[in-house]
């Protein structure tokens, strides 16, 4: 019987290798297609912008080779689609190349033109969005599963919430709440939560519902009440459900708060920068926020997964 | 262990379980579905009860029925002189399923903890009877480990040591080996034994296999299907020290042939 203990234990080492030997596998499948995107991008962007590079030469009536036709198309101001490292660089000067803080007036404010600061200003509604929409799609589910008219009547509104565009409700969301007085943070995070409960909602009455039938026979031969059963059986089951949806959650959060932003004349914010940028053509502030955008969705997700790691091995649920 | 004698029959006593004519018809999309017809069963005090048929003969579900998780629909059935669900409240039977069922985010203590958990056990005495039934099932040392971490036989033995943790005297179990293969099932059947002459329980126990009923069994209850009912009650001769290779006796096979005509006579009633 000690022999089976240490195959467990020797089976958990080999788990370890092989998983350091699946990362540094993926290593260079994931180099190759991020090499062949930034080649692709570029072919693009030359294809894009060299129009606009030739038709200023023929107004100056001067003749470009080739090569001066492929440099130029890669430094324009206004590209319509720039070159990565515009992009690199753009992102680098607005973050690095920018304090978070400057003085002004004999103190330190928030200096708009650090994309970390408007990055915080998305993902502070972002995170409180997520934190309301979680909770609020952990108790509709709950009720789901446990009360008969929330099951029949929940559901078909929670879809129909989805099916409503969110750029069209947001500025209402925000004019009506701006009415009773709430502004800044507390709108963009109703926002936000309005498109992350939905997959926790799902998610969630789907793991609660997950336990079988003689996981629940065997609770009943305990007598257990209602009570019981959620606590020592429908929700640990629930629990891998849960994080998963709730990556999606926080992904459509961040999507949320970013929409908020568009049409309701943000001054601060990622989707603020996006909505100025278009305004006045600056296309590599576009994509710089884009792509901060991008950075920040994946941190979150990562951040998430990472919780889920250690709770899942806690509850020895991850092998 | 050795020195131990057969627990069966002393006094006739007041049964653990009696039912008469019990009916169980199950409403079902395609009409009703008869699982059960004129249930007639005594099980004393300290039997070893082995209840054997085709699939769709009701075993499962009279087991169920014992155990409150099904009701029927016509005819009495009491345990321990109350009703199934008085029974189930007064924590009287310990119920093994066919899959050993272990809460996967519970370690093995965890999982025998559950029933103390619920019926209110205080944390001292979940511990010592965590230690001593594990024990029993001779699973020291693993309480700590994940069910996946353990084969299928010692999930099982875990799952029997959950029954055990609120000492039940009466143990339901629902082929609780039919998964496993069998060399371990031969190994089970030992510590079952061994198990059940020491803690001199009722056991009822649901298998469709012939050599498992009559090697366990003090009594044999062989049913049939559609409708399920009881064809044949028979009594085990065999002495209360067995090991395996009783199974090659004579008496053993006897035991065995009458428990097969049983389940034979039971099918040629439906043609």
């Amino acid at each position: 019987m000690s022999a089976t203990a240490d195959t467990a234990a020797g089976g958990g080492i080999g788990a370890l290798g092989r998983g350091l030997g699946r990362v540094s596998g993926a290593v260079l499948p994931v180099l190759t297609v991020v090499a062949c995107i930034v080649v692709l991008w570029y072919v693009a962007a030359i294809g894009m912008n060299r129009a606009w590079t030739l038709d200023a030469a023929q107004r100056q009536g001067v003749e470009l080779t080739a090569g001066e036709i492929i440099a130029d198309a890669m430094r324009q101001d206004r590209p319509v689609l720039p070159a990565p490292h515009q992009v690199a660089a753009e992102l680098w000067n607005t973050t690095m190349g920018e304090p978070i803080l400057r003085e002004r007036r004999g103190e330190y404010r928030p200096n708009p033109r650090s994309l970390f600061f408007h990055a915080w200003q998305t993902l502070a509604p972002t995170l409180m969005g997520f934190v309301i929409g979680g909770l609020a799609g952990i108790l509709l589910a709950v009720g789901i599963v446990h009360n008969r008219a929330m099951d029949l009547s929940v559901m078909p509104w929670a879809i129909a919430s989805q099916t409503i565009p969110i750029l069209a409700i947001a500025p209402m969301i925000i004019v009506v709440l701006n009415s009773i007085g709430l502004e800044g943070l507390i709108p963009k995070s109703l926002i936000s939560a309005y498109l992350s409960f939905f997959p926790v909602v799902v998610g969630m009455v789907k793991g609660l519902r997950s336990p079988g039938a003689m996981d629940l026979d065997l609770l009943r031969t305990y007598s257990a009440s209602g009570a019981e059963t959620f606590w020592k059986l429908r929700l640990p089951a629930s629990v891998p459900f849960l994080f998963a949806s709730l990556k999606v959650g926080i992904a459509a959060a961040l999507v949320g708060t970013i929409v908020a932003e568009l049409p309701t004349g943000a001054r601060f914010g990622l989707g603020a920068r996006l909505l100025t940028g278009s305004y006045y053509g600056q296309t590599i502030q576009i994509w710089s926020a884009l792509f901060m955008a991008a950075i920040c969705a994946a941190a979150l997700v990562a951040t998430l997964s990472f919780v889920e790691r250690v709770t899942l091995r806690r509850m020895g649920l991850d092998r | 262990m050795a020195a131990q004698t057969p627990t069966s029959k002393p006094a006739p006593v007041s049964p653990v379980i009696e039912a008469r004519g019990l009916d169980l018809t199950f409403q079902t999309a395609d009409g009703p579905v008869q699982a059960l017809r004129d249930v007639n069963l005594t099980i004393d005090k300290g039997d070893f009860v082995s209840f054997i048929g085709p699939s769709g003969c009701g075993k499962t579900t009279l087991l169920r029925v014992i155990a409150a998780l099904e009701h029927p629909t016509g005819g009495s059935i009491t345990v321990n002189g109350m009703t199934p669900d008085e029974a189930r409240r007064s924590r009287a039977y310990g119920y093994v399923f066919q899959a050993a069922g272990l809460y996967p985010w519970r370690t093995i203590e965890k999982n025998v903890k559950l029933p103390l958990e619920i019926m209110g056990f205080d944390r001292a005495e979940q511990e010592s009877r965590v230690k001593d039934v594990l024990q029993l099932v001779d699973l020291e040392g693993f309480g700590n480990k994940f069910p996946w971490q353990l084969s299928g036989g010692m999930q099982q033995r875990a799952s029997i040591a959950r029954a055990l943790a609120f000492d039940a005297d009466l143990l339901l179990m629902d082929e609780p080996f039919g998964a496993l293969d069998e060399i371990v099932r031969d190994h089970l059947n030992e510590q079952l034994l061994a198990l059940w002459k020491r803690t001199e329980k009722t056991i009822g126990f649901v298998t469709h296999s012939i050599p498992e009923a009559v090697y366990l069994s003090t009594r044999i209850v062989v049913m049939s299907p559609r409708p399920g009912r009881i064809t044949d009650v028979i009594e085990s001769d065999l002495p209360a020290e067995r090991p395996l290779d009783i199974r090659d006796t004579p008496e053993f096979l006897a035991i065995a042939h009458r428990v097969r005509e049983g389940l034979r006579a039971g099918h040629a009633y439906e043609d």
